[in-house]
């Protein structure tokens, strides 16, 4: 039995039904993300748990006891917020210590755990400090190591990383990761970002329309979305459209050019399917002539080229319509340049067919 | 010729205000003739009626504080948190004190809870005293429930409550160790405003037949001649010291100062 249990979650805000028969269940110590667009009930679901919004229907268990219609201050439940929440008349150690001076721990204990959680986030020598006083990263970590200190059951991170600039957000995510593992405390993570969702995760749960699309480890939600949402909103995505020649051989066309896929598709011949491609399974060709057997090729035209650094991303027109590839940068290698003639080389086995 | 004219504004502007303050200052120092002294204030403080109805407005001024706090903070956080759509109810219903007379309120209180009524407050000293409290805190509402719902409106008062909640704390605990802390300037504001409104009050004091410090500062005026000048002088300081106080309170506010 999971240790985080949530069955047959629904939630409506008066006709709008926002979490509509949820179901998830978290191993202990496991860290999963609810991924979705806003809108989608991933914080919805976050606030069911940590008692801020009664479910309609459904209930929650922890570790087998039922929370469901516990107040929020009952369950044992960290939280980090995105606003970070830091009470400003309170030091940093003040912060840190309000949950066990709540549970009445003795000051003396209390003293001790502040240490050590500060010591876990890396800033001990802040406690005397303000909230105001630090840097939004630093006011973040004093959240979570707040949240942490309590020892609370599982740990709810609602959008910890957003409100922050880009490095600060790449660092502390792998903080928060490690803090997780170093702990082993059960985690739900909230994120619209797909790549915090992706680099944290044991699991990530994609979220749509108050549902989940899907449940998986990130190499499987990346690689093998089962829904087109699911492959549409997780990565970035080429699609094509091929005709169906025969389903059972996963035989298809595009562009009249015969590709095989690993699979056999789901759809009578001469119908049209759609085909998705990452834009890393996607290799350019310049000379078509030194394309393997085996290997599909479109010819394309160079349209656009972006310089992101590590990555250079490459947009090119063929007669299926826009698809974009992504090439590592070598100094000894310049990237194409624009309305040059290539080819766009791809194996069958890397295609998704989209649901 | 635009600054020219700003100037003058101003200066119009100072001297019909501290004219009269000048004037009366200079009447209230008077007192001995041909030169000036602190005798009329020296007589106010030596007049054990002006002792007994200011001490009685000062313990009536608190009271009404701390009765104002308990009633508009939770009232203001719980309509900021819970029922938002309510706001504009509020807004109206604290207004009120502002548009009806204290004269009207006053007889109201005395015809609901007169001695042959069913709550008949006004039959002994103490219900008499709390019947003034709670028209103090009417007359006070408009600042207090203002000063109040501003301090809420400048935190993440959602996101607090809900951070306190989480690490195990209760409603109470969230009042009084959160959300009061945190508005602490603006909940004084609210209070100094009414303890300069209590101090200086005289209809509700008068009519309820209370020994308060404003019906003495007319018996004053009517009955001696530089003493009430000596009052007013000192009624102003008072207010100003108040004034003063709240602005001690912010900048001396910790937590509430910026990084520079």
């Amino acid at each position: 039995m999971a240790y985080l249990d949530l069955s047959a979650l629904q939630k409506s805000f008066g006709a709008n039904q926002v979490v509509k028969s949820f179901d998830l269940g978290v191993a202990k110590g496991e860290f999963v993300s609810l991924l979705g667009p806003s809108g989608c009930g991933k914080t919805t679901v976050l606030r069911m748990v940590a008692g801020f919004e009664t479910p309609t229907h459904g209930a929650i268990k922890i570790d087998g006891q039922d929370v469901t219609h516990l107040r929020p201050n009952q369950r044992n439940i960290g939280m980090v917020f995105q606003a970070y929440a830091l009470f400003p008349n309170l030091t940093v150690a003040q912060n840190v210590g309000f949950g066990l001076k709540i549970a009445g721990v003795s000051a003396k204990e209390i003293i001790a755990r502040v240490a050590e959680m500060l010591a876990l986030i890396g800033l001990p020598e802040m406690g005397a400090r303000y909230p105001f006083q630090l840097s939004g990263g630093q006011q973040q970590r004093v959240a979570l190591a707040r949240a942490l200190a309590p020892r609370p059951r599982v740990l709810l991170l609602d959008e910890p990383l957003s409100a922050l600039d880009a490095k600060i957000r790449v660092s502390l995510r792998a903080e928060i990761r490690d803090i997780q593992r170093k702990l082993g405390i059960t985690t739900i993570f909230v994120t619209h970002d797909q790549e915090e969702a992706l680099s944290m995760s044991d699991r990530v749960v994609v979220m749509n329309g108050g549902r989940a699309e899907q449940v998986g480890a990130p190499f499987e939600i990346y690689n093998h979305p089962k829904t087109r949402f699911v492959a549409q909103f997780v990565g970035t995505l080429n699609t094509l459209d091929a005709i169906v020649t025969n389903p059972a051989g996963g035989e298809v066309t595009v562009q009249g050019q015969p590709l095989r896929l690993p699979q056999a598709i789901s759809a009578q011949a001469g119908a049209t399917v759609g085909l998705a491609l990452r834009p890393e399974v996607v290799h350019l060709e310049a000379d078509a002539d030194q394309i393997s057997r085996g290997d599909f090729a479109l010819p394309a035209r160079i349209a656009a080229v972006q310089f992101l650094g590590a990555v250079i991303r490459v947009k090119a027109e063929t007669a299926a319509g826009a698809i974009s590839l992504d090439l590592f940068n070598r100094p000894d290698a310049p990237p194409p340049p624009l309305g040059a003639e290539v080819a766009l080389r791809f194996r069958g086995q890397d295609v998704i067919v989209l649901a | 010729m635009k600054r020219i004219l700003s100037w003058a504004a101003i200066a119009v502007g100072v001297v019909y205000f501290f004219l009269p303050l000048v004037g009366m200052l200079e009447f209230s120092l008077k007192m001995r003739r041909g030169e000036y002294s602190l005798d009329a204030y020296r007589s106010v403080m030596g007049d054990p009626q002006f002792q007994a109805t200011f001490g009685y407005s000062v313990v009536m001024a608190c009271l009404t504080i701390v009765f104002g706090v308990l009633v508009v903070v939770p009232t203001v956080f719980w309509v900021r948190l819970k029922l938002p759509r309510l706001r504009p109810f509020m807004e109206f219903i604290t207004l009120l004190p502002l548009v009806i007379p204290p004269i009207v309120i006053v007889f109201g209180y005395i015809r609901l809870f007169n001695t042959s009524s069913w709550l008949p407050l006004t039959g002994t000293t103490l219900g008499t005293d709390f019947l003034l409290m709670c028209g103090y805190a009417v007359l006070a509402l408009p600042y207090m429930y203002r000063a109040v719902d501003t301090g809420l409106a400048a935190i993440d008062l959602r996101t607090l409550t809900e951070a306190a909640q989480s690490l195990g704390a209760g409603w109470i605990t969230v009042l009084a160790k959160v959300i009061l802390p945190n508005v602490l300037v603006a909940v004084l504001s609210g209070a100094f405003l009414t303890f300069a409104i209590v101090i200086g009050e005289y209809v509700f004091a008068a009519l309820l037949d209370r020994p308060a410090f404003g019906p003495y500062l007319v018996w004053a005026g009517g009955n001696k001649a530089y003493e009430p000048a000596a009052l007013a002088v000192m009624t102003f300081a008072l207010t100003w010291a108040c004034m003063m106080l709240i602005q001690l309170a912010t900048k001396f506010s910790k937590h509430t100062r910026m990084p520079r």
